[in-house]
């Protein structure tokens, strides 16, 4: 029989394979909304539930042979989406070009956590790799009926099922599938987010046959934007759509008690959103709608300036109750030893409030048509945005799509899920769809923060100036006053400024590294928030929550120990350190940076122009990273240039080197940034960072001259994330670069020139 | 209170009305649907609107529609096409740049006068053209590539 014959035997009817354990349902009518979904035509025919426990949730095969993934996380702009189509088209076996990604689209992929975590590759790589592996084996378990062969005689190529000993027996997935969905049940572990996962009967391939995987494969999505082809969340545009902007309080915890809308009657269209806290405007234009948000003649209520003075921040931490305590790590008898110390070395670090300071300030469109809520937003999370919107909206979650399109940055909990959410109250109100972006003063200024923190270390040593003990606490903010998504109105600024209690939930963090001390406690301490609604200083998720923070203070503390027992930072690393992986990136790094052994700092220059070098190290779930930092230092200004990094990065198995570097390195340049210049300012009142010169980042004039990454490959090692690890010890490397060169020891993020020159005088 | 204005965008005549004080920005995004200049902060601190009046490098989102003029105006859609694009397009792409890609109409924008003006510039001279322009994720490193690739290809 030739594949034709078999092709035609394939009935419009249902069709058990291998024992009824497949069922191939083939049939229906394409729905209106398929038609009218550009991502949905994708694949066409009655699609099951979009459930995880569905393959089809993840994949589909259409019929011009290409295949569609449906991803639940989405791209931040480290080239995820290449990395997912490299891992699906590996196990699938078809052409890279082929598949096509389709990320955080509630109406088309399940909630596998969104932009979170670094687990894009990690959590939702591994998923797509179990889906895609599952959907070759079905694939290839029909052809093996259709072609009369045995699974084991049938080999693929490029989407194309052959007969070993006959090449002529062959069939392509499209002709067995194209344009169908998979009717196929996953083993799906009953979780979403994160930690979802679904396999099918399938195991992935051994990394030893990855063709496609590993390979430094170019983003698609650049070429869009430098020719301005591409829309951002802030360009999509619907019929009968206006423009809304929000207003907030000069004093941060008041509330609007008179309007006079008479004072914007002037302005073209212009409308007042008004309900207890939440105050917005829409227009018809955009200029109209700013000037609207401008011209609002409010009352607002008085109450007390909630804020500490800044200079008292670090006071206010250290003296504030603690809310929380957790002790993640001990061992031994941290307390006794202390008492037994010949020495005891003890050092406390600071790091302020940083904001998200986005490119733009959020945006998002709400459009609410005939009971059915679409909502265009540069979310992280569009899952639980949809959430998010149906409990602010009182509508059940079926009847709320929320649409990832990339969005003006972002890099944990930034804005966007506030926006939306004060989107879709302005678009309920008055009745049209509407856009809203925030202003810059409201993008930096009323952002969720990292939270501020101090951080307390001390290590005990004997006579010999051996450590027998050691000790780190950080003190500081929750990272989740308000959650890592816009899923509970609870958690955004819509849903407080509407009168929903804030419910600051407890998070904090320990290093995470693999230093062996016979004595050792890690713990967290969090306080409360400085006000406990609609805050411009709540604090959430920042790229790597709470990491940059406590690996300054535990990496720059450990340096001090090193120093303190005259010993070459490296090799005193080297000597506690127990995990064989932590070794290797800093003996990479060391080797790649020409790391000169003796203790710091180095005693040797004299004049006002400095230089330093500095080691610093940190784990990540699962990923490992060695940072050297050279730095120039200007002590009469008190100017530092981090002029150059060299990075050993190992998050076991490499997807794509060229994106993995592309992000380490976009990671030190942020790193460097919130080193040396980010401080959230803030009086009694309010914030006071509202811009790009009240809260400044790194000029170009400032970046690095070189970054020099060293990537180390585990090809057998599942991967884990690389999107934020390699933030984490820049600050530590920088700071114990300075001291290298100067001797002195900086102790508060950020190193602006007045602190340093400060500091060295 | 609203006034007509005819501007001239890529090459192509416009006729719009609007308040004389309303920026330029929202003039090419609202009425002619030329989204590439962003908004970024309206405070001409970060380069995200920024498109060329007579070719020199102007911030949209404080120049206001009464100051626009007769000047030429261009836009990142008016630098290059897939077609024929220009040199920073060109190196943009082989450096893969951009991470979330909505800062980089400032940078290619302010690039494009600076390296139509000054052949051969050094490394210096190039961040010193580019200084004051925002990036929040980071891609500096890739930029400076870039334009240092489109200088040696236009020179």
């Amino acid at each position: 029989m030739t594949k034709f014959e078999h092709s035609s035997a394939f009935t419009r009817r249902s069709v058990l394979l291998g024992g009824g354990a497949l069922v191939v349902s083939i049939g229906a009518s394409v729905s209106l909304d398929t038609v009218l979904s550009l991502q949905s035509a994708y694949a066409e025919g009655a699609k099951p539930p979009l459930t995880p426990d569905q393959l089809s949730s993840y994949i589909a095969v259409n019929a011009d042979g290409s295949v569609a993934a449906f991803f639940g996380k989405m791209d931040m702009g480290h080239g995820l989406t290449v990395a997912i189509a490299q891992i699906v088209a590996e196990e699938l076996d078809v052409p890279f070009k082929r598949v096509k990604v389709f990320m955080g689209d509630t109406s088309n992929s399940v909630n596998q956590g969104g932009a979170s975590g670094s687990t894009g590759i990690q959590y939702g790589g591994k998923q797509m790799r179990m889906a895609a592996a599952e959907a070759r084996r079905v694939l290839v378990e029909m052809a093996a009926g259709l072609l009369s062969t045995p699974v084991e005689q049938l080999a693929v190529n490029d989407g194309v099922v052959s007969s070993r000993a006959d090449a002529a027996k062959r069939i392509s997935y499209e002709q067995m599938l194209g344009g169908k969905y998979f009717n196929v049940q996953l083993d799906w572990n009953k979780q979403f987010g994160n930690t979802l996962y679904a396999p099918g009967k399938a195991q992935p391939k051994n990394p030893s046959e990855h063709k496609i995987v590993g390979q430094p494969i170019k983003r698609e999505d650049v070429a869009p934007k430098v020719f301005a082809q591409e829309d951002f969340v802030t360009d999509v545009k619907v019929p009968g759509m206006v423009h809304g902007r929000m207003i907030r309080p000069d004093v941060a915890g008041a509330v609007p008690v008179k309007v006079d809308e008479s004072s914007i009657k002037d302005v073209p269209g212009a409308k007042v959103v008004w309900d207890k806290g939440f105050l917005g405007v829409v227009a018809n234009k955009e200029w109209d709608a700013i000037q609207a948000a401008q011209k609002l003649k409010v009352e607002w209520s008085q109450v007390d300036p909630p804020f500490p003075e800044q200079a008292s921040l670090y006071d206010h931490i250290r003296k504030a109750s603690v809310r929380k305590r957790s002790v993640d790590k001990e061992n031994g008898n941290v307390d006794e030893a202390f008492k037994s110390a010949a020495k005891v070395i003890e050092a406390e670090y600071e790091w302020p409030f940083q904001s998200h300071a986005s490119m733009g300030p959020a945006c998002a469109l709400v459009q609410i048509k005939d009971g059915q809520v679409t909502c265009w937003s540069g979310t992280q999370k569009s899952h639980f945005v949809q959430e998010g919107l149906a409990l602010t909206l009182d509508l059940p979650v079926d009847k709320v799509r929320v649409i990832h399109t990339t969005g003006p940055g972002s890099y944990g909990r930034n804005d966007a899920d506030d926006c939306a959410m004060d989107a879709a109250v302005l678009a309920k109100a008055v009745g049209k769809p509407v856009r809203l972006q925030y202003m810059r003063e409201q993008g930096t200024g009323w952002d969720p923060k990292g939270p501020a923190s101090i951080h307390r270390a001390r290590a005990a040593l004997d006579a010999t100036g051996k450590v027998t003990a050691y000790e780190f606490t950080s003190k500081g903010f929750s990272r989740v006053d308000v959650n890592t998504n816009g899923g509970k109105p609870h958690d955004t600024l819509c849903g407080q400024t509407l009168g929903v209690a804030l419910k600051s939930g407890d998070g904090f963090g320990v290093p995470a590294e693999s230093y062996a001390f016979d004595n050792k406690r890690l713990a967290w301490e969090t306080i409360p928030p400085l006000l406990d609604r609609s805050s411009p200083l709540r604090s959430a998720h920042l790229r790597d929550p709470v990491g940059p923070q406590i690996h300054f203070a535990s990496e720059s503390f450990i340096d001090e120990v090193a120093a303190a027992v005259n010993v070459d930072p490296i090799e005193f690393r080297l000597r506690h350190i127990k995990e064989p992986r932590d070794m290797a990136v800093i003996k990479a790094a060391a080797e790649k940076a020409k790391w000169e052994t003796r203790p710091s700092p180095r005693r040797d220059q004299s004049g006002s122009k400095v230089s330093g070098r500095g080691i610093a190290y940190s784990q990540r779930n699962g990923t490992r990273v060695a940072i050297v930092a050279e730095v120039d230092i200007d002590r009469s200004t008190g100017k530092i240039w981090a002029r150059k990094f060299t990075v050993a990065h190992d998050c076991a198995q490499i997807i794509n080197p060229d994106g993995l570097v592309k992000c380490i390195e976009g990671n030190i340049v942020q790193g460097v940034s919130r080193t040396l210049w980010e401080e959230v300012t803030f009086d009694r009142k309010s914030v006071t960072s509202i811009d790009w010169l009240t809260y400044p980042i790194l000029d170009i004039t400032e970046t690095p001259a070189e970054v020099h990454v060293v990537l180390i490959n585990h090809p057998d090692l599942p991967p884990t994330g690389a999107g934020e690890p390699s933030i984490r010890p820049v600050a530590a490397a920088i700071a114990n670069a300075i001291f290298d060169a100067t001797g002195v020891r900086i102790r508060r993020v950020p190193f602006s020139p007045e602190r340093v020159k400060s500091a060295l005088s | 209170m609203s006034q007509r204005f005819t501007i001239t965008v890529n090459g192509k005549s416009h006729t719009i009305t609007a308040d004389p004080d309303m920026p330029l920005l929202y003039a090419l995004r609202d009425e002619l649907r030329l989204n590439n200049p962003h908004f970024g902060c309206g405070l001409a601190q970060c380069g995200a609107c920024t498109v060329h009046l007579d070719g020199q490098p102007t911030r949209s989102c404080i120049t206001a529609m009464s100051a626009v003029g007769e000047a030429k105006i261009t836009t990142l859609a008016g630098l290059g096409t897939p077609e024929k694009p220009h040199p920073l397009q060109t190196s943009y792409i082989e450096e893969q740049v951009p991470q979330c890609g909505y800062c980089i109409n400032g940078w290619l924008m302010t690039a494009a006068a600076f390296l139509r003006d000054k052949k051969k510039p050094t490394e210096a001279e190039i961040k010193d053209a580019l200084s004051g322009l925002k990036c929040r994720c980071g891609t500096h490193i890739s930029i400076l590539k870039a334009v240092k690739r489109a200088a040696e290809m236009m020179s």
